[in-house]
């Protein structure tokens, strides 16, 4: 147990009380505002907005702000957001469609990007004018900061520190391979291995946190044990005929079926060179440190948002803003939490900013003025120290458990939220819940359930390998309230077969256990 | 907490290249085939230009496992209006979101194209790929061989032989002085003590001689000041400038006899403009030279070659003869490589065409690196047998017949097959 990190402490990390927090001195004068930043500028808001997050104890990593281009920002965009990623096509195309958007005037480019790692690297556009750049300190620096360094899932699941070694090293590693066996080689497999991406995380098993320097030492043994380990599964020393029989029907494999189908390629495929194994294991590794933002849209959206307009209004209080400063980021933050309603153009379905803000306001609110309704539902928080209690949801929940905790009647009226039923059975939708005593746990149970990643994405496991037949692989899908999947399986499976080696089957399985659709992919030729 | 801001505006840009060339690279077929279609269909002005690739989406698609429709869901909405519980609204068409918009866009199955834009030199880099022009290998593997020493000011680093006397004392001069000045003033105002001391009255024995002592050392310390220091050489600074000499003169000759219509002027211009557009690649410096002809030929500029109407008779050799003034008269062969590019209808008064073969033969081909002949039309006239015959003999000669636009590309990949490549 000595391996765990001291911050697990409880004690260290006590969220501070709203009410221990004592306002400081009134600024003699605001800091000035012009609209061009300089660095002096941007130090001198840094220093203030981080005394002020300090104040409310929000806890971050070291913070590196960096000034960028409109042209470096569109090359974060295509690599992911990463400042370093190995090498693809499909890099480039997002390169070139954003470009494209951009130079049109179709899209606006984000005003910033934030990286989860350890410092904390935020990217301040140069064309910022000094109020958007306090609002991005804010934002990223502050807010999605905090958010990375204390919710539960990044805290499992991505080790900041050594996020970008990894990529460091991932992309020489590709690089590397594209020099020893070819470009064409190294395509089609990250192609492939990019279509089971979301497929290639561990949704519940907890990885083992390993350094860089780990990772390489362990490369090598690996590649040998894996190898070692592929071949004793495919031995095909002809064994006792009466034994075999009994051995087949016996022995399944998987033994149970596995979520992780990168993994399991990784480990089992028979045909895999090490070095294939090592870039399946490396998008595998991108993939699984993405999964945690996948899942915390709008909590880490709104987490941020929420805090840049608590930290720039507190500092406006404190008379250290200017009226036109606030303003000009209000402005942007009334674009950024605007919610179209549905029917309206441009409607595109929740938007996690809006929402996300909403959510940590009522929190607040509830804390601070409850009313007899909030009592009823939130007995626990109504009345309670905000701060200690907003610390608490940003830590221990993801989108869909956030949403099932908090999301509150008040919040479904102000959104007028109701939910559809969508049956394909049916001819018509049927409007199943809206905005009322007897819809607001209806409404809530549905938005919820929309953010969970294991209803949004097909449920697709490794079901069986023919062991000691023609060593096909079989994958199942488990269809969720009879969603079937879309035509781009058959495109995926070819994917999977390259990987496999061997043919391919995908089962999709309705609730009652029928299977009411086969693909199937042959083994690829040699 | 130690914080920093970082300036990475310099730093970098173009990170994605290296994925845009992949990107390139996995639809070069498809980009090969648009730039083909390009050359075909543009007008001449616009061939030095990007051009707008279209890739279907679904060659692009990077596929993953998704949710198709059907089934059941739920989907949650803001802006109710008026809408109460039970209500039954018809299905949307074009989807059965329930008016969710992410879901058609996300899916991204429409059948719009993925439409980008290959830059000038990608388009031109596609164009020319794998050709280059024959008998080129000299000058092109010594792209610049020669250099010119160029006198380039001073530097403080540099050869024995090439020291300048005179800026190095002036140097030196003005360091003694600034080395020296706060010494020296010390010293004025010492001697100046002394004298007032030994003109005062008393016992002044042991004050003087502090004074002198002082004295003797500013004096070593002056006297230490070295007369030249090595900060004070200076050298002359010669630089070696390569001097290119990848020049190239291009002819184009063209008959704008009657019997050159427009459509035959276009053909040729084609011929002129792709000519041209290949010699840049390989040349830092190009010079044009158009001469077109009837019965008499004539050395315009760009406009009037291309766009003036003439009418008459046709006698090729007259701009054969005119090419061979104006290079020997303007571009040595020393330094210059002459390509000629001619183009005609065959029309010839069939006198002159033996005449042409020996211009050429014993003249013009000599000078040039290479002389290509194009001929907009498909009947075969005696100037065509003529330099038929020309062509078998001679390796830096070449002719083709052309007779609609999209010939001329796969014209021009013949012409210019890289070495080896039977020509």
């Amino acid at each position: 147990m000595s391996a765990v990190p001291v911050d697990f402490d409880p004690m260290l990390r006590r969220a501070m009380r709203a009410a221990d927090i004592r306002p400081p001195p009134r600024a003699a004068e605001p800091l000035p505002a012009p609209s061009d930043w300089s660095f002096e500028l941007i130090e001198r808001y840094h220093e203030r907005i981080k005394a002020t997050a300090e104040r409310f104890g929000l806890d971050t990593y070291p913070n590196q702000l960096e000034i960028i281009t409109a042209e470096q920002m569109m090359d974060a965009y295509a690599s992911v957001g990463m400042p370093v990623n190995y090498r693809h096509w499909s890099y480039g195309k997002e390169f070139i469609s954003t470009e494209k958007n951009y130079r049109r005037g179709h899209m606006g480019l984000a005003y910033e990007i934030v990286i989860n790692s350890n410092p904390c690297i935020s990217y301040l556009m140069e064309e910022n004018t000094m109020g958007m750049q306090a609002l991005v300190i804010a934002h990223a620096a502050y807010g999605h900061n905090s958010f990375f360094k204390g919710n539960y899932l990044f805290r499992m699941w991505t080790d900041a520190s050594s996020i970008i070694d990894y990529l460091v090293y991932a992309k020489n590693y590709v690089a590397d391979c594209e020099e020893r066996h070819g470009l064409d080689a190294v395509e089609a497999l990250l192609d492939s291995c990019h279509a089971l991406m979301n497929h290639g995380v561990d949704r519940y098993r907890r990885p083992s946190r390993k350094s860089l320097a780990q990772e390489l030492a362990d490369r090598k043994d690996r590649e040998a044990y894996a190898q070692r380990q592929v071949n004793d599964m495919w031995r095909t020393l002809p064994a006792k005929p009466e034994k075999a029989a009994e051995e087949s029907s016996a022995r399944r494999f998987p033994e149970e079926p596995q979520e992780n189908l990168l993994y399991f390629i990784e480990k089992n495929a028979p045909l895999l060179e090490p070095w294939q194994r090592e870039v399946v294991r490396i998008v595998r590794k991108v993939a699984q440190y993405f999964y945690p933002q996948r899942q915390t849209q709008v909590m880490n959206e709104g987490w941020a948002t929420f805090w840049h307009h608590h930290l720039l209004n507190t500092m406006y209080d404190d008379g250290h803003l200017t009226d036109g400063l606030m303003i000009e980021w209000l402005k942007s933050h009334t674009n950024v939490v605007y919610q179209p309603r549905v029917g309206d153009r441009g409607y595109s379905g929740i938007n996690p900013y809006a929402l996300g803000f909403a959510m940590y306001t009522d929190i607040k609110r509830i804390c601070q003025n409850p009313t007899d309704e909030d009592r009823h539902w939130f007995p626990n928080i109504a009345g309670s120290d905000w701060l200690e209690t907003l610390d608490h949801a940003m830590r221990n929940f993801k989108d869909e458990s956030f949403i099932g905790q908090y999301l509150s009647p008040n919040l479904m009226r102000e959104f007028r939220l109701f939910a559809i039923v969508d049956d394909e059975k049916q001819s018509e939708l049927e409007v199943s819940a809206i905005h009322d005593e007897q819809g607001y746990r209806r409404v809530r149970e549905a938005l919820s359930h929309q953010y969970d990643l294991g209803s949004r994405e097909p449920n697709i496991q490794v079901w069986n390998v023919n062991l000691r037949g023609d060593r096909s692989l079989t994958l199942r899908h488990s269809q969720h309230d009879d969603r079937p999947l879309h035509d781009g399986a058959q495109e995926v499976l070819k994917h999977v077969a390259r990987l496999w080696g061997f043919g391919v089957q995908l089962e999709s399985v309705n609730g009652a256990g029928d299977v009411t659709k086969r693909w199937s992919v042959p083994a690829p030729p040699p | 907490m130690f914080q920093q801001i970082i300036d990475r505006r310099l730093a970098g840009k173009n990170k994605s290249i290296g994925n845009r060339e992949r990107f390139l690279r996995r639809h070069k077929d498809q980009i090969r085939e648009a730039v083909k279609r390009a050359v075909d269909g543009r007008g001449i002005r616009d061939m030095a230009q990007g051009e707008d690739i279209h890739i279907p989406r679904r060659d692009i698609a990077e596929p993953i496992f998704g949710h198709g429709q059907g089934g059941k869901r739920e989907m949650v909405h803001p802006g109710n209006q008026d809408y109460v519980r039970g209500d039954r609204i018809e299905r949307p068409k074009g989807g059965g979101g329930g008016g969710g918009g992410s879901q058609a866009s996300d899916s991204g199955e429409g059948d719009d194209d993925f439409v980008f834009h290959l830059s000038k030199e990608e388009f031109m880099q596609v164009f020319f790929d794998d050709l280059a022009l024959p008998n080129l290998a000299r000058t092109t593997l010594a792209e610049t061989p020669e250099f010119k020493t160029h006198r380039a000011g001073y530097s403080s680093d540099g050869t024995p032989n090439n020291l300048h006397v005179v800026r190095s004392m002036r140097g030196a001069i003005g360091r003694r002085i600034a080395l020296g000045s706060d010494a020296r003033r010390e010293l004025l105002a010492l001697e100046e003590r002394l004298i007032e001391l030994q003109t005062a009255a008393g016992d002044q024995t042991e004050a003087i001689a502090e004074v002198e002592a002082a004295i003797a050392v500013l004096r070593a310390r002056i006297g230490r000041i070295p007369y030249l220091d090595p900060i004070d050489l200076r050298y002359r600074s010669r630089v070696r400038v390569p001097v290119p000499t990848a020049k190239a003169v291009m002819f184009c000759l063209m008959d704008v006899s009657g019997s050159m219509d427009e459509a035959r002027k276009d053909l040729a211009k084609r011929f002129f403009i792709l000519l041209y557009l290949f010699l840049t690649r390989h040349y830092e410096r190009i010079d044009i030279v158009f001469i077109r002809h009837h019965t008499q030929a004539q050395e315009v500029d760009e406009q009037n070659f291309f766009h003036s109407t003439e009418t008459g008779g046709t006698v090729v050799s007259s701009a054969l003869v005119l090419m061979e003034e104006i290079a020997r008269a303007r571009y040595p062969t020393s330094e210059w490589n002459i390509y000629g590019a001619q183009a005609s209808d065959g029309d010839n008064w069939h006198h002159d065409s033996g005449r042409c073969r020996e211009l050429l033969a014993n003249n013009i081909l000599p000078l040039c690196r290479y002389f290509a002949y194009v001929q907009v039309a498909e009947e075969e006239q005696n100037l065509w047998d003529e330099y038929s015959a020309l062509s078998a003999e001679s390796k830096a000669f070449a002719i083709r017949k052309v007779t609609e636009a999209s010939q001329i590309y796969p014209v021009f990949r013949e012409l210019f097959k890289k070495e080896g490549a039977a020509a």
